[in-house]
């Protein structure tokens, strides 16, 4: 369906011309309060509890109600303070004590205490597979200690660097005992009490979820352009399924911010006199995973060959302006990215050499064929994304066949469950260098299906440690064996792409490219 | 009197049957699926998850998903029969509530849809019936065969980019307020519109070369009065034949419309929990769908004895 309104509605929009007409100059340095704002969200949020939710949807709905520990600057990716005035983490990274902010409350008055902070991560954890995102955040909590009301010291079983990071998510936002007690059920359908800028009026599921300012705020991030309360008087996300009517509604004035824009609409956008915002997702860029246990892959030559045979650049012509080809395996918006291209070059004739030298060679169709074996593998995949078939073909250029089989989420994910695959196609967005452990670590997710080895050895030290310097090291070392031993191709970044009216200001993504409403204003 | 009562006991017998093997036949259809709900639930950003396998393995064991499908089907059944359909696996809230929030709106696009459906449908057929120009009725007939091929999403978009979009008359999404109905009414109206015109024109045509038409005729009555009176009378027959089949085009068009116009529905439920394999609400909207199946042919069987004497209610 959305592959028939996209050019449709295109055209007709062009023809439509802008029905705002031009917004006159303003002052855009002095924010004025009031108005709601109306976002159009592509999907319904499911579940609006920040602790629970897994889609970017339900995670920036539940941004707007919670406050966290600590916040992250999208620009550096350095902590700072929020509710957590100041902290201090051992050296060998498994205690952390947070000194609390006073005068912070929930909605229902009661005070943000280190009691809520020690009642909150406890109750990450007992979510358990529930919190899709958290389990992994405090995985091998031992204990909180709340020496007083103000002070919370968390400690884990092994060193924990990345848990730092982790409590500036919302996912790790805090809600009140009166929230925490409900079942979880409960607190997806909104039932949920934050010490956020915004409170929830209602949640309609596949209709809006309405957010109203809460007026005694004051306790907003040290990262924040004002103090106080938020500028909005509130917000409703609206969840618009199709692409086109989100397009549509933006650009009749309907909506004021489309947070789900399609790649072919991004022309019409700028035609439109509508403002673009675009930021690389942090984290691990799309890759191909190569499962290490066949036999194909155990060998180094044939991965190494599959990272030569790829053009990246290749790539740039067929996605989005806005997103970019790999230059690493995590992407350049992820704190300590180091542009590691020279691993990612180009090389067909070296991809050849390596497979050559493996034994593989040139068959009659053109693939390639080892003891009468054709160098050929499966990719099941579900996401929608146009840069596989380019792939297949750059790989079909040195002998190698990559069969493609699009296919569901739940049919993917049993392939998956079942071990029977050759190759996964996957990213995921996080804002800490410490995404490579969780993913590649063969005492992790071990997606490589790996035998233990050095690079194992670098991503546990790096957890070890929160000295940049020391980190950046590691991590340095240990994606460059991603890299260089084929663990990982890394083929391009997911960026992600909202566009809104030109009267919304002080709009920005946060460090993991989701949305913080607090600075946002309308200009009347 | 007696013998009706005995025809609804037997018609409640057959609904219980219909209603179980519904329940019965979506149930298998969802279990033979590959992967479940919970998989699909860890993996909905579309990005790599990294859950740890026994945290799933307890996850699913809450929704009894690690037991055999007979025990399974057992727990569901053992729920259902108590009108407890359980809490929807992807957002946790309780599917009766779920389906009592979005039936209402539905029922109202659906009902309003079907009265304009009726109007543009049966106005059509008899104007098709009435007018001596051949062309006009050529042209009028050939209407139908148009709408019913026009693609309800596409007709949708269309009425979005023009009176929403363009001319801002309506709004483009949403269940607030009487203008929010309109453009969805429309779109949902124009093939169902077409489905009664084709088949009651048809069946006027075919009334209309009856002998007791002649008959009239030749008492001296005008052929408007013979239309409207004696001959529609005659040929609504089909069409309440037929309502059974127009509900539940309703009920899937309302898929798509909501789709479009960013509604909230059963339709808009439906499509979610199919995708997301939501056994729960799945299984709760099959029972509702059935249930409303059910209703409009019963209510269809009683009403034909009264539109026409010499179908009994008594078979």
């Amino acid at each position: 369906m959305k592959h028939l309104s996209v050019p449709l509605l295109a055209l007709l929009l062009t023809a439509c011309g802008d029905p705002q007409g031009s917004v006159t100059a303003v002052d855009v340095s002095k924010p004025q309060a009031g108005g709601t704002l109306r976002v159009a969200l592509e999907g319904d949020p499911q579940c609006v509890d920040p602790q629970q939710a897994g889609n970017n949807t339900a995670l920036n709905v539940g941004r707007q109600l919670v406050d966290s520990l600590t916040d992250q600057d999208p620009l550096t990716g350095a902590i700072v303070p929020w509710l957590a005035q100041s902290w201090e983490v051992s050296p060998d990274s498994r205690r952390f004590t947070f000194v609390l902010r006073q005068g912070a409350t929930f909605s229902d008055g009661t005070a943000v205490d280190a009691a809520a902070v020690k009642a909150n991560l406890e109750g990450v954890v007992a979510l358990g597979a529930r919190s899709i995102l958290g389990s992994t955040y405090l995985a091998g909590l031992k204990h909180i200690d709340t020496p007083d009301s103000h002070t919370v010291v968390v400690e884990f079983e092994q060193p924990n660097a990345q848990f730092l990071q982790a409590t500036s998510t919302m996912t790790l936002g805090l809600f009140s005992a009166q929230t925490l007690a409900l079942p979880p059920g409960d607190r997806c359908q909104g039932q949920l009490i934050g010490s956020g800028p915004f409170v929830l009026k209602s949640f309609v599921h596949n209709q809006v979820v309405s957010l109203k300012r809460r007026d005694d705020y004051n306790w907003g991030s040290s990262l924040a352009a004002h103090t106080g309360k938020a500028w909005l008087d509130g917000i409703e996300f609206l969840i618009i399924p199709e692409s086109g009517v989100r397009l549509g509604s933006l650009a009749s004035g309907q909506v004021d911010v489309n947070t789900g824009v399609a790649p072919q609409d991004e022309g019409v956008i700028d035609s439109q006199g509508l403002v673009l915002l675009t930021r690389a997702n942090p984290g691990v860029v799309y890759n191909l995973a190569l499962n290490e246990s066949t036999k194909l892959f155990a060998d180094i030559n044939v991965r190494q060959a599959l990272n030569k045979a790829i053009d990246r650049a290749e790539l740039q012509r067929i996605i989005s302006r806005y997103q970019k080809p790999a230059t690493a395996l995590l992407a350049s918006s992820t704190p300590l990215y180091r542009d590691l291209s020279s691993l990612l070059a180009y090389d067909p004739e070296g991809a050849r050499k390596l497979l050559e030298d493996a034994g593989w060679k040139p068959g009659a169709d053109g693939v390639r064929v080892k003891a009468g074996e054709r160098l050929s593998f499966r990719l099941d995949y579900w996401q929608q994304t146009p840069i596989l078939e380019l792939v297949q073909q750059q790989l079909k250029g040195v002998g190698i066949e990559l069969r493609l089989n699009k296919s569901t989420i739940s049919q993917v994910t049993a392939i998956q469950a079942s071990g029977d695959y050759s190759v996964r196609f996957l990213n995921l967005t996080r804002a800490d260098p410490d995404v490579l452990r969780t993913v590649y670590d063969v005492a992790g997710y071990n997606i490589n299906n790996r035998q233990p080895g050095e690079v194992d050895r670098l991503l546990r030290e790096s957890a070890e440690t929160l000295d940049n310097a020391r980190r950046q090291v590691l991590i340095d070392q240990a994606s460059e064996l991603l890299l260089r031993d084929g663990h990982a191709i890394a083929l391009v970044e997911l960026a992600t792409v909202l566009a809104h009216a030109k009267n919304v200001h002080g709009l920005h993504y946060e460090a993991s490219s989701r949305l913080q409403f607090f600075d946002t204003w309308l200009q009347p | 009197m007696r013998t009706s009562w005995r025809y609804l006991v037997g018609r409640g017998w057959q609904a219980l049957l219909v209603l179980w093997a519904a329940f019965t036949v979506s149930f298998l259809i969802l279990y033979a699926l590959p992967s479940d709900p919970v998989s699909i639930m860890l993996n909905q950003s579309g990005e790599q998850t990294t859950v740890n396998q026994q945290q799933v393995a307890a996850l699913r064991a809450q929704y009894h998903l690690d037991e055999p499908l007979a025990v399974q089907y057992g727990i569901a059944l053992w729920h259902a029969v108590q009108l407890d359909f359980g809490n929807s696996i992807q957002s946790g809230e309780p599917v009766s509530r779920a389906l009592a929030d979005a039936l209402p709106k539905t029922a109202a696009l659906a009902l309003v849809s079907l009265g304009v459906a009726l109007v543009v449908g049966v106005g059509l057929a008899l104007a098709a019936s009435l007018t001596r120009l051949h062309w006009l009725r050529d042209v009028l007939l050939g209407l139908p065969a148009i709408a019913v091929s026009l693609p309800t999403f596409w007709v949708g978009l269309l009425l979005l980019q023009w009176f929403s979009f363009g001319w801002h008359w309506f709004p483009a999404m949403g269940n607030q307020g009487l203008a929010s109905l309109v453009l969805p009414t429309l779109t949902l109206a124009i093939p169902t519109s077409a489905v009664i015109a084709q088949v009651l024109a048809r069946s006027l045509a075919a009334t209309w070369r009856l002998p007791f038409v002649d008959a009239l005729r030749a008492k001296g009555l005008s052929p408007l009065r013979v239309l409207l009176v004696h001959v529609l009378h005659n040929a609504v027959i089909p069409i309440l034949s037929l309502s059974g089949v127009i509900v539940g085009s309703l009920l899937a068009g309302s898929v798509v419309t909501e789709t479009v116009f960013s509604r909230e529905g059963v339709g808009r439920l439906a499509q979610a929990a199919v995708s997301t394999q939501d056994i729960p609400v799945v299984q709760g909207v099959v029972v509702l769908a059935a249930l409303i199946f059910i209703g409009v042919n019963l209510l269809v069987d009683l009403l034909y004895p009264l539109l026409d004497p010499r179908i009994g209610a008594t078979r």
